[in-house]
Order: C-alpha cells, then structure tokens, then sequence
C-alpha cells in the first residue's frame, strides 16, 4: 500500500469533522461549564471559577432524591433481570418445539417504542376514579388490598418502575445468554453424562463457567444502562419527575437544562459529570471482579 | 425388573422438567405479550364502553375502529409519523456514508497517524451521550437550529461502534481482491461501491437495523430540540398525548396512537426477525 496522506484525510473529514464538533469539543465544554459558578445562560456571564455547582447538585434534595432512585433502581433490577434471563435462556436451551415461537415473542420488547408501551404499563397499573385498573382488580381477586402505583406511596412506584425496566431490558439478555448457552461445546455435556454428572453439577462445573464471560458482560452493560435509566420513568409517570418523586440522575440533568426548572447549563454540567464518575467507578470495580472471577 | 422402574422413574422426572419448564416460559411470554394484547384490545373498545367497564373485559363484542380515526384527527399523529420517518431516513442515510468513507479509509488507506487516530476513536467510544448532550443542545440553540430536521439529525449521523464495525469486517476481505482490482484498474471508490460493500453486507444490513431502532424510539433528544408540534417524533407525540392530547380521559384513543406507532417495527420485526436478532447480539447495547 502506498501512502496516501490527502485522500485518507479527505475521507475521514466528515466523521473528523461530526465527532470534534459533537463530541470531542464537548467534552471540553461540559468541563468548563461545571466549573463556571452562577453562569447565566441569557447573559453568558459567570462569576466566578471553582467548585460551587458540584457543591450546589450535591446539596440539592432533587438531585439526592434522583441518586436514591437510581441506586435503588440498580441494584434490584440488574440482578433480577440477569437472573431470570438466564432462567429463560436455561428453559430455551432445553426445549425443541416452540422454541422459535418463545424467542420471537422474548424478544418483542426491544423493537417497541418505549415511551408507547410506558403508556399501556401506566394504564394497567394506575387507580383512577371510575376504575381502580387491571393490576389491582388481580390484587383484590387474591385478596389484597388496591394501591395507586401511578400516584401513590413511594415503594409502589418504585415497584412499578423495576417492573417496567426488567421487562424493557430482558429481551437483550436472553438474547445474549441463549446463543452463550448454545455455543457451548456439546463434547462437555455428553463426557459429563457418560460420567454421570448430576445436573446441578452440570450446571455449576460447565454451563455457568463457560457463560461467565458473557454473564459478566451483561451485567457490566446492564449496571451502565441502568444508571442511564430516563426514559422508562418518563414514560410511566410523565415529564415531571420531580413531582413524582422519581427523578433519575439523567432526568435531573435534563430538567436542569431545559423545561420549567430548567436554564442551568452548569449545573447540569455538574450533575452529568458525577454521574460519570459514578459509572466509570462501578464499571471498573465490575471489571476487576470478573478478571479475578475468570 | 427393578430397571425398568428407574426408567419409568427417570422418564416421568424428565416429563415433569419439560412441564415445568413450559409452564414458566409460557407465564413469561404472557407478560410480555399482555400489555400489547390490552392495548390492542382497549384501542377497538368504544370511548363510553371502556369508560364504563369498573371491572375491565377481557375482550371486546363490538369492536370498533372509531378510536383510530380520532387518533389521526384529534392529534396530528400522521404528521409525527412522517416526521419520524423522514428522521430515521436522513439520519441513517447520512450516517451510513459518514460511517463508510471513515471505515474505508482506517481499513483500506495508510496514512501517518493513523494508528493514534484510531485509538482516539476507540476512545471515545467511552463516552456517554448523557455527558455530550449538554452541550450539543447549547451548540443547536446557538445555531438557530431549534425546531427544525437539521437540529434533530446532525449531533447523531456519527457512531464511533459502528465504524468500528464496518472497518474490522473491511480488514477481513483479502489483500489479493484489492490488487486484482488495481491490476483491472478499477478505482477505488468503485472498488468500495462494488466490491466491498456487498461483501460486508451483512455488517451493513446490522448497522441499518440498529439505526432505524434508535431512531424510531429515541426519545431525549427530540424532547430537548422541538417543542413545536410541527417537529414532534412519535415519541414526543405519544408523551404531548399523554399530558395534553384527547382530553386526559380517553384512554382507547390513546391506546390506538400507540399502537399505530409500535406497529411499525413490530412489522419491520417479523419480516427480518433473524437479521435483526443477529444484528442486535453482535451490536446491541439497549439492556
């Protein structure tokens, strides 16, 4: 191959050219912005350089309460939706007939529009005037007690916000761990039946270590997204997060940059910027675990 | 004697392991297909039929259509529609030329640096939009471009992942293609259009199909840059429904918006199933 300087510069220009404007630059910019104290967007004045918005976003109650959520958010539904994935993809792997049909229905979720199906979910789940819904007709029919999980006391939202974020990200974990599970070399399974191996063992001694990998990376993408967790909530309790009481980190960020609280730039700056921190710490200790594991 | 009663044993624990493996993968495709069963089912239901039912029907004698038509006229969903589709042509469209020449050129060209600038690609590939966002919304206000195609489509018609993509299924086709090419004297640009691309088109095809699903259902970008109906993706429809649309009580009619925009991909789904789960397991990220 000869060198050929121009032409390669010439191709790369547009995706140079995309990526510094809509990425490399802000990068910078969202540095300089968190640092820039009481910076008023209309009048693009700061008075100051230092660490006042981290220590604003830090003390504000909304930005708490969305740290509470997401936490809260992470850590019950990664584990839960990569456990009852792998259930799944173990049920898939065992069976023939159907097996397609199952798959193409596990993986419907994750070719709808989000925002659209928060809407049916919010239907089932919300209490109203004329009929308390579906959810809570099946409640009462065991006997329970109705609840509005749409407006109502704290750990019913939140029931109902994992519910919604388990059955969004599941289709992407069955996927991942049902083709795991079937390349998995068949040599091992018959030496271990030949043996006699118990299933149980089986299972711990040769399905699970082999799948780790793949085990782990879900659980790595799935701590990342959960953290990036938005648009669910939207979906279900509407633009307001705030007076939902079920902002997310990410929806703190947005409502600081736009819509009626919004207008602070740096402060979201800040936001996004701990939130960063956050993800990069988890997703490293997540790395040095599974370099340890394998 | 005794052998066949650990036969029949053992055959009749492996029949309980399928029932009860059926029955648990059965009980999960209902949950998941129930909230697409109910909004089909409340989208046929009449406006005062649903309202009147204070213990839901599982099913409905009179169906009716009446609630599509008001979906299309009491709200401009068709507008939403064409909108979105016009976003998901343009921004894929660009993007896949952006994403072509880039590939081509780390694959295919030597050039100085070109090694650092890869790695400065990969780099960014750490970065979450969430961090970028900020800005970019800065920048398009900046620029005028509020409410309007170019606002909406630029900031996203460049992926790092999928140049990624593209340029290490490139490395894959051999060296010897290239230079028989040359000895023809096919340039290179036709040596990309005609050889290349269709040899990775499967690359291709993945990259298309995650596209248009991020388009389709994105959602937080389009929020931040319209706030003028005229501009509105499905997604910002269906949430400017849910807060203002139809009078907040009309449920059916909501229930038909939404099924209008899911109907779409679910169709697109069905038609490439196996391209699209290929696609997803070797690119996917939504999970």
């Amino acid at each position: 191959m000869e060198q050929n300087n121009r032409k390669a510069w010439l191709y790369l220009l547009p995706a140079i050219a995309f990526l510094g404007v809509f990425m490399v630059y802000p990068l910078v910019d969202v540095l300089v912005y968190s640092f820039e104290e009481r910076f008023n967007f209309a009048s693009q004045t700061y008075t100051g350089v230092g660490w006042y918005n981290y220590a604003h976003v830090l003390r504000d109650p909304y930005f708490l309460q969305a740290v509470k959520n997401t936490f809260i958010l992470v850590i019950i539904t990664v584990p839960l939706s990569t456990g009852l994935a792998l259930l799944i993809s173990l049920g898939l792997n065992s069976i023939k007939p159907l097996r397609q049909a199952y798959q193409t229905v596990f993986f419907l979720p994750y070719v709808t529009n989000t925002l659209a199906v928060g809407l049916v979910f919010m239907i089932l789940f919300k209490k109203t005037a004329y009929s308390d819904g579906m959810i809570n007709l099946l409640i009462e029919a065991f006997g329970g007690e109705a609840v509005d999980f749409i407006d109502g006391p704290y750990w019913a939202k939140m029931l109902v916000m994992c519910l919604y974020t388990v059955w969004v990200v599941m289709p992407f974990k069955i996927l991942i761990l049902t083709s795991a599970l079937a390349s998995v070399n068949q040599d091992y399974y018959k030496a271990a039946r030949v043996d006699g191996t118990s299933k149980w063992r089986i299972f711990t001694r040769i399905t699970l270590p082999m799948i780790s990998p793949m085990i782990f990376y879900l659980v790595i993408t799935g701590f990342i997204g959960a953290f990036k967790a938005y648009s669910d909530e939207v979906a279900i309790f509407g633009t307001d997060l705030n007076v939902a009481g079920m902002n997310t980190i990410v929806g703190y960020v947005y409502d600081m940059l736009y819509g009626n609280s919004g207008g602070y730039p740096s402060y979201a700056s800040a936001a996004a910027l701990i939130l960063f921190v956050i993800v990069f710490t988890i997703t490293v200790i997540n790395l040095m675990i599974s370099k340890k594991a394998t | 004697m005794d052998y066949e009663r650990i036969e029949r044993r053992a055959r009749a624990g492996e029949r309980t392991r399928k029932t009860v493996t059926y029955v648990l993968l059965t009980l999960w495709a209902l949950i998941v297909l129930f909230p697409f069963y109910w909004m089909l089912l409340s989208s046929v239901k009449s406006y005062s039929a649903y309202n009147a039912e204070h213990v839901p029907a599982f099913f409905t004698l009179q169906p009716t259509l009446e609630n599509y038509v008001t979906a299309f006229t009491g709200v401009p969903l068709a507008r939403y529609f064409v909108n979105t589709i016009i976003f998901t042509v343009a921004t894929t469209g660009l993007m896949l030329c952006v994403i072509i020449f880039a590939a081509y050129a780390f694959a295919r060209l030597k050039f100085r640096g070109k090694n650092l600038l890869f790695s400065l690609f990969l780099a960014l590939m750490m970065i979450p939009n969430e961090l970028v966002v900020i800005t970019n919304f800065v920048t398009i206000t900046n620029w005028n471009m509020r409410n309007t195609f170019w606002g909406l489509i630029l900031p996203s018609v460049t992926s790092v992942f999928y140049i990624y993509l593209l340029k290490e299924n490139f490395e894959q086709i051999p060296e010897e293609l290239y230079k028989a090419a040359k000895v023809d004297g096919t340039s290179d640009l036709k040596y990309l259009f005609k050889v290349m691309l269709p040899i990775c088109r499967p690359t291709v095809v993945t990259v298309i199909i995650l596209k248009v699903i991020e388009c389709w259902n994105s959602y937080v970008w389009p929020r931040l840059i319209t706030d003028e109906a005229a501009y509105f993706l499905v997604s910002n429809g269906i949430q400017e429904l849910r807060e203002n649309g139809f009078g907040r009580e009309n449920v059916p009619a909501m229930m038909a918006a939404v099924v209008v925009i899911s109907v779409p991909l679910i169709v697109l789904f069905l038609i490439f199933r196996n391209k699209i789960m290929a696609g997803v397991s070797r690119g996917g990220t939504k999970g």
